[in-house]
C-alpha cells in the first residue's frame, strides 16, 4: 500500500529522488549517540526489552507513589497498619452465625463467620439454581408449545432485571408482607413460616450417634470401592458383578441401620416454640438468607437455563437418530449419548454462572445478611477504619474462590480436549 | 370408439388432525399424556393468576393521588410512581434545569436510532462521535460550570439519568482499555503478558460490589490529599477498572477468531504492529465483538444499580428512597415493578439487538 502510493507520488513529480550521496550526508548530521539508540529501537530483538522495561518502570513508579501517599494519609488521619487489630474485641453482634460467635469475639472471628455465611449461601444458592436451571432449561425444549413459552418467559424476565432489584424485592415486599409469629404458616405444626423467618426441626447429635456418623462414612467409602471394582469388572469381562446396584444400595443403608440399632442411640429433635414475640429453638433460617437465597437461586437459574439449553442444542440431530437406530429406548438416548455430550459444553459455562453467583452473593450487603461483605467490609470496616487491609482480604477470598475454580476447569477443558477428536 | 377421457381423480382432503390448527394444537399441546397434563396445570395455572393480577394492576388501580391515602388499597398505587416521576428520572436536578438531562436523552435517542436504522448516512462518523465526544459533551452539558450553563453539582443528579449515564460512561471508557488489555493479553512480550493476564483475571475474580467499595474507600487514600474525588466519579473509576478487565476478554475473544494468515499478511507486507492492528486486525475483529459487547453493556447496565449501596441515587436507589417516605409507605410492590420495568425495557431491548446483530454476522459467512 505505501510502496504504491509512494511510487505514485515520486511518477507525479511530487517527490525528487535523491541521490545516495546526499542521503548519506543528512544521515551524518545525526548526533551518534541518538543513531546508535535507534539501531536498538529497530532491533526486533532488543526492542521488546526497551518496551517491557519502561511498563515494568511506570508501573514500580505509579506503585512508590500510590504507597506513600497511602502512607501519608494514613498517619494524617491516626489509622495504624497492620493486621493487628484482627485481635481486638469485635463488640458487635451478628444474627447468623455458623461457628460459635458474640459480641466478645474479635474481628478476626468476623472475617470467618462472614466467609462461611456467604459460603452458606452460595452453596444452597448454587444447589437450587443448578435443580430449577436444568428443569427450565429442559422446559425450554420442549415440545409442549406452551409449556416452552412459559420457560423462555420465565428466562426472559429474571434475565433482564437487575439481581439487586431482585433481592430487594424479595425482602421488602414478599417475604416483609408475611404474617407475625402468632400467625405463622404452620405446616403439620413443625414448620413454621412468618415475618421472623422459617423455623424447621434441628436434629441433635448426641454421643450415641458418634459411630452411627462414622460409619455412614465408612458405608459410602465401601459403596464407592465397590462401584470401582464393579467398573473394572465390566471392563475386563464386559458383564458386571450381578445384582451390583442391590449390593451398594444394602452397603450404603446397612451398615449405618446396623450400627444404629446396636449402638441404641436415639434421635431427638429440637423442635421450635413460640415464646413471647418469636419462636425459640429448632434451626430458624432468617428472611435475609431466604430473600438472598430466593433471588440467587431464580436469576442464575435463568442464566443456566440458556446454558443447557444451549448445551442440548449443540448435539447434532444426527447423533440421536443414531443412538435411537442402534436400539437404544429413548431414555438411554438421553442418559448414554445426548448428555455426556451436551455436558462438554455446558459445563465450562456452568461453572461461570457458578462463580457469578458466589460473587453477586455480595449483594446481601442491601439487605443486611451477614455475608463476608457485609459484616467484615461493612462493620469491621467501619469500626477500625483499616480500609486497606479489609478490602484487600474480602478480594482475596473472592479471588481464592475464583482461580481456584478456573483452574479446575482450565484442567477440565484440557482432559476434555484430549477425548476429542 | 370408445373415447377415454383420461382425468386425475381430485386429491382427497388431508385428515382434520394433521394440518392446521387443531393439528398445531394436537402436537403442541397434547401429544402425550405428560404434555397434556402440563397444558392443563399451565392453563389452571394461568386462569388462578392472571385475573387478579390484572384486577389489581389494571382495573383496581390508583393512577394519581397526593399520598397513599388516595389509593385504593384493593389494587396497585401507581400514584407513587406518578407522583414522583421526576424524581426518578432526574434525581434531584433542578427543575428549571430540566432541559438538559432531557436533551441528554434527546441525544442518546437520535444516536440510537441513527446507528440502528439501516438507511442513515455517515455512521462511522456518528460512531466515532458517540465514542470520543459524546461523554464529554454529555458531563459538560449536565455538570454546566460554563459560560451560559450553571453548576449543578453531581450529588443532584439522579434517576434514570444517572443510571444511563454511569452504563454509558462506564462502558465507552472502558472499551479503549479493554482493547489494549486484550492486545496486551496476546502479546508476544512476557512481562506486558503476564502483567495483563493479572490485571484482567484480579478484576473479574472480585465481585463489583468490592470494587465500588474499594474505589468510594481507598482511592481517596492513594492520591494526595489535595486531591478531592467527587463521589461520582469515584464510582466511574471504580466500574471502569472493573469494566475494561470484562471488555478486554470479550475483545480477546475476537482476536482469536481471526485467522493467523491475517497477521501474517500484514507483516510481509510491511505494516507495523499498530499499522497492521489499527487498520487491518481490529477492524475486522471489533465487527465480530459487537454482540459481546451489547451483552457486556447489558450485565453492565444492571449492575449499575449496585452503586446504591456506596450512596449514589441510580433508578434503583432512588425509588427504594422514596418508599421510606412517610407519605407514600407500603407502596413497594409498584416501586420495585415499575424499577423491574424500566430496567426490563432496556435490557430486553438491547439483548434482542445483539441477537440480530448476531445473526446478521452469522449470514455472512
Amino acid at each position: 500500500m505505501r510502496a504504491f502510493s509512494l511510487l505514485a507520488k515520486i511518477k507525479k513529480g511530487r517527490y525528487v529522488v535523491t541521490d545516495p550521496k546526499h542521503v548519506s550526508h543528512k544521515a551524518n548530521s545525526t548526533p551518534r549517540f541518538l543513531r546508535e539508540l535507534l539501531r536498538l529501537w529497530r532491533d526486533a530483538s532488543f526492542r521488546p526489552l526497551i518496551m517491557q522495561g519502561t511498563v515494568v518502570l511506570i508501573i514500580v513508579m505509579l506503585a512508590i507513589w500510590v504507597i506513600s501517599n497511602t502512607m501519608h494519609n494514613l498517619e494524617h488521619r491516626g489509622i495504624s497498619t497492620g493486621f493487628d487489630f484482627l485481635s481486638q474485641e469485635a463488640g458487635f453482634g451478628i444474627i447468623q452465625s455458623l461457628v460459635e460467635y458474640d459480641e466478645s469475639h474479635s474481628y478476626g472471628r468476623t472475617f470467618v463467620v462472614g466467609m462461611l455465611n456467604t459460603l452458606l449461601v452460595s452453596g444452597l444458592g448454587i444447589f437450587f439454581a443448578t435443580i430449577l436451571g436444568f428443569l427450565v432449561g429442559i422446559a425450554r425444549l420442549s415440545s409442549n408449545w406452551l409449556l416452552a413459552r412459559l420457560a423462555s418467559v420465565f428466562i426472559e424476565t429474571f434475565r433482564n432485571i437487575p439481581l439487586l432489584l431482585q433481592i430487594l424485592f424479595w425482602y421488602f415486599s414478599v417475604l416483609a408482607a408475611l404474617p407475625h409469629p402468632r400467625q405463622s404458616y404452620a405446616l403439620w405444626d413443625s414448620i413454621f413460616l412468618n415475618l421472623r423467618g422459617l423455623f424447621l426441626h434441628k436434629p441433635i447429635i448426641e454421643q450415641g450417634l458418634l459411630p452411627v456418623m462414622v460409619s455412614v462414612l465408612v458405608a459410602i467409602g465401601l459403596t464407592l470401592l465397590f462401584r470401582l471394582k464393579n467398573r473394572m469388572r465390566r471392563l475386563d469381562t464386559g458383564k458386571p458383578i450381578p445384582g451390583a446396584s442391590l449390593w451398594m444400595t444394602a452397603l450404603l443403608l446397612g451398615i449405618p441401620a446396623v450400627v444404629w440399632g446396636l449402638s441404641g442411640a436415639t434421635l431427638t429433635l429440637d423442635t421450635p416454640v413460640l415464646k413471647g414475640f418469636n419462636f425459640r429453638g429448632g434451626i430458624a433460617i432468617i428472611p435475609e438468607l431466604g430473600a438472598l437465597l430466593l433471588a440467587l437461586t431464580i436469576y442464575t437459574a435463568a442464566f443456566i437455563a440458556e446454558v443447557v439449553r444451549a448445551g442440548i442444542e449443540s448435539v447434532q440431530k444426527g447423533q440421536k437418530e443414531a443412538a435411537a437406530s442402534l436400539g437404544l429406548k429413548p431414555g438411554k438416548v438421553l442418559s448414554l449419548v445426548v448428555i455426556p455430550q451436551a455436558m462438554r459444553v455446558i459445563i465450562p459455562p456452568l461453572t461461570n454462572q457458578y462463580l457469578n453467583l458466589a460473587k453477586n452473593s455480595s449483594l446481601a450487603t442491601a439487605i443486611g445478611y451477614p455475608d463476608l461483605v457485609s459484616v467484615f467490609a461493612g462493620t469491621t470496616l467501619n469500626q477500625t477504619g483499616q480500609a486497606v487491609e479489609v478490602i484487600a482480604m474480602t478480594m482475596a477470598v473472592y479471588l481464592t474462590i475464583s482461580l481456584t475454580v478456573s483452574l479446575l476447569m482450565n484442567t477440565y477443558n484440557k482432559r476434555m480436549a484430549l477425548i476429542e477428536r | 370408439m370408445m373415447n377415454h377421457e383420461l382425468k386425475m381423480i381430485p386429491a382427497r382432503e388431508p385428515p382434520v388432525m394433521a394440518v392446521g390448527v387443531l393439528a398445531w394444537i394436537r402436537n403442541n399441546l397434547f401429544a402425550s399424556t405428560l404434555s397434556i397434563v402440563a397444558t392443563l396445570l399451565i392453563v389452571y395455572g394461568l386462569f388462578l393468576s392472571i385475573p387478579p393480577l390484572v384486577q389489581w394492576a389494571l382495573v383496581d388501580a390508583t393512577w394519581f393521588g397526593a399520598d397513599s391515602n388516595a389509593c385504593n388499597r384493593e389494587g396497585a398505587c401507581w400514584a407513587f410512581v406518578t407522583a414522583r416521576l421526576d424524581q426518578f428520572i432526574y434525581g434531584f436536578y433542578p427543575a428549571e434545569h430540566q432541559w438538559r438531562p432531557n436533551l441528554f436523552f434527546a441525544q442518546l435517542a437520535v444516536l440510537v436510532l441513527w446507528l440502528s436504522l439501516k438507511w442513515t448516512p455517515g455512521k462511522q462518523w456518528v460512531l466515532g462521535y458517540s465514542l470520543l465526544l459524546m461523554p464529554f459533551v454529555s458531563w459538560f452539558l449536565l455538570y454546566g460550570d460554563l459560560p451560559g450553563l450553571e453548576k449543578v453539582e453531581t450529588h443532584q443528579w439522579g434517576g434514570l439519568m444517572l443510571t444511563l449515564l454511569l452504563a454509558l460512561c462506564g462502558m465507552i471508557a472502558s472499551l479503549p482499555f479493554g482493547v489494549l488489555l486484550a492486545l496486551g493479553r496476546r502479546s508476544n512480550m512476557p512481562v506486558i503478558r503476564s502483567l495483563c493476564t493479572a490485571y484482567i483475571e484480579l478484576w473479574r475474580g472480585v465481585p463489583l460490589i468490592t470494587v465500588l467499595f474499594m474505589a468510594s474507600v481507598m482511592l481517596p487514600l492513594f492520591v494526595p490529599e489535595e486531591v478531592v474525588f467527587d463521589k461520582l466519579l469515584r464510582a466511574l473509576i471504580g466500574i471502569i477498572l472493573f469494566q475494561s478487565a470484562y471488555m478486554a476478554e470479550v475483545v480477546r475473544g475476537g482476536l482469536q477468531a481471526i485467522p493467523k494468515g491475517q497477521f501474517e499478511a500484514f507483516n510481509s507486507l510491511g505494516l507495523s504492529y499498530w499499522q497492521g492492528m489499527i487498520m487491518i486486525i481490529l477492524p475486522q475483529a471489533m465487527r465480530l465483538v459487537i454482540p459481546g459487547v451489547v451483552n457486556t453493556f447489558i450485565a453492565l447496565f444492571k449492575d449499575t444499580s449496585l452503586v446504591l449501596v456506596i450512596g449514589l441515587f441510580d433508578l434503583l436507589a432512588i425509588i427504594q428512597a422514596g418508599l421510606n417516605d412517610p407519605a407514600w409507605l407500603g407502596n413497594s410492590v409498584e416501586g420495585y415493578l415499575f424499577a423491574g420495568f424500566v430496567f426490563w425495557i432496556f435490557c430486553y431491548g438491547m439483548s434482542k439487538y445483539s441477537q440480530r446483530l448476531e445473526q446478521q454476522l452469522h449470514q455472512g459467512r
